[in-house]
């Protein structure tokens, strides 16, 4: 080698290394500068944000606040929003308490989820095994339940597996996996690589709904937590959610288009049967929420360019009507029927 | 970077590496002497390379999922590619280089096309164009793994060789370890969400270009040949077909493939270790992180011992190490002395076997045959892991966990001696009498 190659060599590492110190630095100055500025949101306090009925989510705003928890009122979910201290990949809540997935780096990646009290602050913090994918609660926070997906688990590289869990009080229950599964013809679930994911609460705080799959069948299934048992009730179903007034279970609705990860969303009516197709006619990959009886909420990815961003979207449970953003720059969506939801038995 | 973590070496040997070639001046350091300083130019390559692939492996998944809001099923697909992609393209790579004569310029092809596509990671979104990025990545690696092994090779007297790939790949581990250090320090000093990727993204592509630039400006377009033959001479030697067709190179292959079959993937060691209660699914990344280290500690010494004791011997032990990692994981698997023996057990059996492989597939070979003959052992022993791993799947399913790992751990012993006996014929001193012909 030469004097001179030494001398160029040296000088390309010298200076990808300050351009890689700049620009982290630059883009850190940047990012409290425009947090600073706050040029499209207006903050306001939590605690005026929680006294009514209210909306909790992710915040996707870039800048400072990406990432963290934050909520807006019902009244005008467009408007100010209230931010969180946490930040949470994945976030759900209910007027008593609330559930946050967060992430932290490290030689590996670590996840944890934190349960957060009524202000919507963290009070205790336990460790999660894997990427975090779903989040839910019962209406009074008894139940928590988590789906992680541990890529450990794939047989073959492009499959997964998922670990569901269900805290009651605190307390994690067995992996949903050891539980007792019947499938439509009464045979009992056994393969081996079964998964289940997407839980949904009824008020009761035992029945729930959620996603089964063995191979590439997926079942809606309903369980009891205390019987650890779950039934299925119908295929391509992928996860539920249950109406308020638990007469309606809101899923993704597997086409019979071969295309994986494809879906639709969909409503089913649990006293007749009947499966009503949503307005929403792009794929939605997520765990739709319900505003109320009569509409529904999921977070949608921006396209092109702004596909980092995403917009929570709301559309009508029975078919009818256009899909329309109700918050923008927003994930992970949780109602908060304050009033309602206190009343509630 | 290293095979360690898509399917990776296999297995071979010549016996005997202990007898210093009997030639020329090689002879002077027995020992095999200072690293050469090609190597270390293309040990610092792999490291900052690995730093750059690493650093995004390690949040690629969260900012799938979290940030761009991928399912899981995109998320496996994406995945997928990057695991199976780069065996396919390996042995193109290797043929290319040793057709053209060059490694230096088809490896250089391999980095920067590895480069590119991280710089491609910084304006694309969307499932589809993720994809390319990560496939071109893929198809980078495939391109360079080859040239790279056989510019060690030609770098490296015989009774170096093990040394040096040693060498190669513990600085190759480490780039893989500091990677996601990195990354996760960035992550923390800018912490607003897609502004802290891109910052990781920029990171990525500043070590890939260092790494590439030691490539070019540290590494001689020519590499001396390890016979020491002025390097006017060695272009003569063109490459056919024929050099594959040599018995000792099917044996190696037949006996890495024969190995590889019975190779269970980390993923699933690591699960039988959490299935068993010895660590909790938390941990379960830092099994990697663990096995790493011992590589990375043991892969020089190892590498010496090969050179000392026998390539074939060192290959053959490791893989003897591996039945031992296999029983302590079925039966103590659920202690956590038992994981800590299983990750070092782990750690050994690469240092034994990952740059060791390489160096007996580049004794086998001709001079102008060495990057393809690398490439295609390597291969044989990836597709034989990937078989492994689907057979490995329906086994513990059928049976438990400790039965299957028991019943692959009982078929590898007696894979062992026949794989001895395959690599009997490989070339008993270092050399090869072949090399310069």
């Amino acid at each position: 080698m030469t004097r001179g190659r030494i001398a160029v060599l040296g000088a390309v590492v010298a200076v990808c290394f300050a351009l890689v110190v700049v620009y982290v630095l630059q883009v850190r100055h940047a990012g409290s500068v425009s947090a600073a500025a706050a040029p499209t949101v207006s903050t306001v306090p939590m605690a005026d944000v929680l006294a009514g009925p209210h909306l909790v989510f992710r915040n996707a705003t870039l800048g400072a606040d990406y990432g963290k928890l934050a909520a807006v009122t019902l009244g005008d979910p467009g408007g100010a929003r209230a931010f969180g201290s946490t930040s949470c990949e994945r976030v759900y809540a209910t007027a008593s308490a609330g559930v946050c997935v967060t992430a932290s780096g490290g030689i590996a990646p670590t996840y944890a989820v934190a349960s957060l009290g009524p202000d919507l602050a963290p009070t205790s913090s336990a460790p999660l095994a894997g990427l975090p994918s779903r989040a839910r609660m019962s209406v009074d926070g008894r139940l928590v339940s988590t789906t992680t997906f541990i890529t450990g688990h794939s047989y073959a590289a492009s499959s997964f597996s998922t670990a569901t869990v269900i805290r009651v009080g605190g307390r994690d229950l067995p992996n949903l996996e050891t539980w007792t599964t019947y499938l439509p013809d009464g045979q009992r679930l056994v393969a081996a690589n079964r998964n289940f994911w997407g839980v949904t609460f009824a008020t009761d705080d035992d029945t729930f709904y959620a996603t089964a799959a063995s191979g590439t069948t997926t079942w809606l299934v309903r369980g009891s937590v205390k019987e650890r048992t779950m039934r299925a009730l119908r295929t391509d179903a992928e996860c539920p959610s249950l109406s308020p007034d638990g007469r309606h279970v809101a899923y993704k609705k597997r086409l019979a288009n071969p295309t994986p990860g494809v879906w639709r969303l969909a409503s089913l009516d649990l006293t007749t049967g009947a499966e009503t197709l949503l307005a929403e006619t792009r794929n939605v990959d997520d765990q739709v929420e319900w505003l109320d009886d009569a509409s529904l909420l999921y977070s949608l990815p921006r396209s092109g360019t702004e596909a980092t961003t995403s917009d929570v979207w709301r559309v009508p449970s029975d078919g009818s009507g256009t899909p329309s953003v109700l918050v923008p720059y927003a994930s992970s969506p949780a109602v908060v029927a304050a009033a309602a939801s206190a009343a509630r038995p | 970077m290293s095979l360690r973590n898509s399917p990776t070496p296999a297995a071979t040997a010549p016996a005997a590496g202990v007898a210093p070639a009997p030639d020329r001046e090689r002879r002077t350091r027995r020992k095999g002497g200072r690293v050469p300083g090609v190597v270390l130019a293309l040990g610092l390559t792999s490291l900052f390379t690995d730093i750059s692939s690493e650093a995004i492996t390690a949040v690629l998944p969260l900012y799938l999922t979290a940030v761009l809001g991928l399912g899981p099923v995109a998320y496996g697909f994406v995945d997928g590619i990057y695991q199976g992609f780069a065996s396919l393209v390996r042995v193109l790579g290797g043929w290319w280089s040793d057709r053209s004569g060059r490694p230096k310029l088809v490896a250089g092809l391999g980095y920067g096309i590895s480069a590119l596509s991280r710089v491609l990671l910084l304006p694309v979104v969307g499932i589809a164009a993720l994809t390319g990025v990560v496939a071109l990545d893929r198809l980078g690696k495939g391109l360079r793994t080859g040239p790279r092994d056989a510019m060690i090779a030609a770098a490296s007297t015989p009774e170096q060789l093990g040394r040096n790939f040693g060498v190669h790949r513990a600085l190759d581990t480490a780039g893989a370890m500091a990677g996601p250090l990195l990354a996760f320090g960035v992550l923390a000093v800018v912490p607003a969400g897609l502004a802290g990727y891109r910052a990781v993204f920029v990171l990525s592509i500043a070590a890939a270009v260092v790494g590439l630039a030691f490539l070019l400006l540290a590494v001689p377009s020519r590499v001396r040949g390890s016979a020491g033959l002025p390097p006017a001479q060695q272009p003569v030697r063109r490459w056919r077909w024929r050099d594959l067709g040599d018995r000792r190179i099917r044996s190696l292959m037949i006996a890495a493939a024969l190995l590889g079959l019975l190779t269970v993937g980390d993923g699933f060691l690591y699960l039988v270790l959490a299935d068993a209660g010895g660590i909790g699914l938390t941990w379960f990344p830092l099994l990697m992180v663990g096995t790493n280290a011992a590589y990375f500690a043991l892969a020089v010494p190892v590498g010496r011992l090969a050179d000392r004791v026998g390539r074939t011997r060192v290959l053959l032990g490791g893989h003897v190490l591996l039945v031992l990692a296999y029983a302590v994981a079925a039966t103590t698997g659920g202690h956590l002395a038992g994981v800590i023996a299983v990750l070092l057990l782990l750690g050994c059996f690469y240092a034994a076997t990952d740059g060791v492989i390489s160096a007996l597939a580049s004794q086998c070979v001709p001079e102008g045959a060495k990057a393809t003959g690398i490439a295609s052992v390597q291969t044989a022993v990836g597709l034989s892991r990937f078989a492994s791993s689907v057979c490995f799947g329906l086994l513990w399913q059928l049976t438990g966990r400790s039965v299957a790992l028991l019943a692959v751990g009982l078929a590898l012993a007696i894979a062992i001696p026949v794989a001895a006996r395959l690599l009997r014929q490989l070339p008993s001193t270092p050399s090869g009498a072949e090399v310069a012909a």
